[in-house]
């Protein structure tokens, strides 16, 4: 039944699969994920501060980008962001602005509405004697949240965002709006070239399966040791 | 050390927490506060540190105004130590970071320095040994003798107990009680939340009684215990006393 496959074209691109479209896509997750974590965390400050402004301010902007597809605000964002450069710098043409820049900014303003609402329940996880204890020894509300709420908040949630990176991980693929060569890209683009559209396909969901399933895996593994620890 | 006068505080305007309180402690004075629960002996020792904002009146620590929005709040709350009903240790660092982190943070000592004055601390109140172990790892007695550590470490100028024994096993109780007397009897200003009156008694210089807000009677030891002026006090006495 698969005579009329050729599997042998994965074994021929793997190189170029894995350098250029796997380092792609696993810098744009990492770098996306920390990045969303600490805009998200500023956010989830921001909204739990007490200023009224502030928190209204970040309520909206995680409603906000919650309530868009990721595509289209990858699509925007990519074909909007020179002309507000233009804008914002008084340039007489539009600002160049990157595909991976671009594609990395929009993740991480939409990871961090995601994240934020993550550290939220996490810092409210938090005692609020905890707070208490540390302004009562003299630290001040940043070195509090630094040194004593914010790690907590984290270790807590860890789990959590580890899930939430691998759908991030799974999301970065949609980067392919873009025509940018991410590990789907360089699959599609191969596919293409060689009219391999189910070999390469095939091959690349299960590269997406195996690593999201091995994370989650750790996850789970990662949870259990937490729960021992407290 | 302490002045405290008329403090009002309210969460609305019909539910008053605290009611023209006005009394002091001074210099290498220890004062219990006692009352039955609810009467708001909690929320008037958080005041003192502004954990807890009040409405009206003023209360001052060795001169600094607590509630003058130019006080410098972290460096008047590092000279008042604090010791919580909860413990409330930080979890997430073992038992002698959670000594050296506020004076390096806040008092911007040397690790080196740090570290040593932790020790010391953990050796007078005797847990050495569990330094290097997360505060989980510890019985309720042990914690709440590393909370007391952890605020003497700051070299405070006076010392706030929330209730310290309150959340403890009764054969746990007499440890802490231990380390507070050594600490009175050094000279420590303290100003203390509990129903011991056996700690009271024995060090004590006055007994402040709170009832629903208000401080009902306020008066030396030996007068508090022997004839206490109010009902409501020979009553809560009574109660607490008969078992």
């Amino acid at each position: 039944m698969f005579s009329n496959f050729d599997f042998g074209v994965i074994i021929r691109t793997l190189p170029y699969l894995f350098y250029e479209g796997m380092t792609f896509t696993l810098m744009l997750t990492g770098l996306a994920a920390l990045g969303g974590l600490v805009f998200g965390t500023a956010i989830a400050l921001m909204r739990l501060s007490g200023y009224k402004v502030l928190g209204r301010i970040a309520g909206v902007y995680v409603d906000f980008m919650r309530s868009l597809p990721l595509v289209l605000v990858i699509f925007w964002f990519y074909f909007l962001v020179p002309y507000i450069g233009q804008w914002v710098t008084g340039a007489s043409r539009p600002i160049s602005v990157g595909a991976f820049a671009s594609s990395l900014i929009t993740f991480i303003m939409f990871e961090a509405a995601y994240f934020s609402e993550i550290m939220r329940a996490g810092i409210q996880s938090i005692s609020r004697g905890q707070p208490a204890a540390a302004n009562a020894l003299g630290l001040t509300y940043a070195q509090t949240m630094r040194y004593v709420v914010l790690p907590q908040a984290f270790r807590n949630m860890l789990p959590v965002l580890i899930t939430q990176t691998i759908v991030l991980f799974q999301d970065t693929s949609l980067v392919y709006v873009l025509s940018i060569t991410d590990f789907l890209g360089a699959a599609s683009k191969v596919a293409q070239r060689d009219g391999r559209l189910v070999e390469m396909y095939l091959f690349a969901a299960i590269v997406y399966f195996t690593i999201s399933c091995v994370a989650s895996f750790g996850v789970r593994r990662l949870q259990a040791r937490i729960a021992i620890i407290r | 050390m302490i002045e405290i006068s008329h403090v009002d505080k309210w969460y609305s305007p019909s539910f008053q927490v605290l009611t023209d309180c006005t009394t002091s402690v001074s210099k290498g004075e220890v004062v219990v506060v006692c009352g039955p629960s609810g009467s708001g002996k909690s929320t008037l020792i958080k005041c003192v540190n502004a954990l807890e904002p009040f409405q009206k009146g003023d209360i001052s620590v060795d001169g600094t105004k607590v509630n003058d929005p130019k006080t410098n709040l972290p460096k008047l709350r590092s000279r008042v130590g604090m010791v919580f009903q909860h413990f409330e240790l930080f979890p997430h660092l073992k038992i002698i970071d959670n000594l050296c982190l506020a004076q390096q943070k806040v008092l911007d000592r040397s690790r080196d320095k740090a570290m040593v004055k932790g020790m010391q601390l953990l050796e007078r109140v005797g847990l050495k040994e569990q330094a290097q172990k997360y505060p989980a790892n510890l019985s309720g007695g042990q914690q709440q003798r590393v909370a007391i550590a952890r605020a003497l470490a700051m070299d405070p100028i006076v010392m706030l107990f929330d209730e310290p024994t309150s959340a403890l096993d009764p054969e746990m109780v007499s440890e802490v009680l231990d380390v507070m007397v050594d600490l009175a009897h050094e000279g420590m200003t303290m100003m203390v939340v509990t129903h011991e009156m056996g700690f009271a008694r024995k060090v004590a210089n006055r007994v402040i009684f709170m009832d629903r807000g208000e401080i009902v009677e306020d008066a030396p030891k030996d007068d508090f215990f022997g004839k206490p002026r109010s009902d409501r006090a020979q009553k809560f006495l009574s109660k607490i006393l008969s078992h």
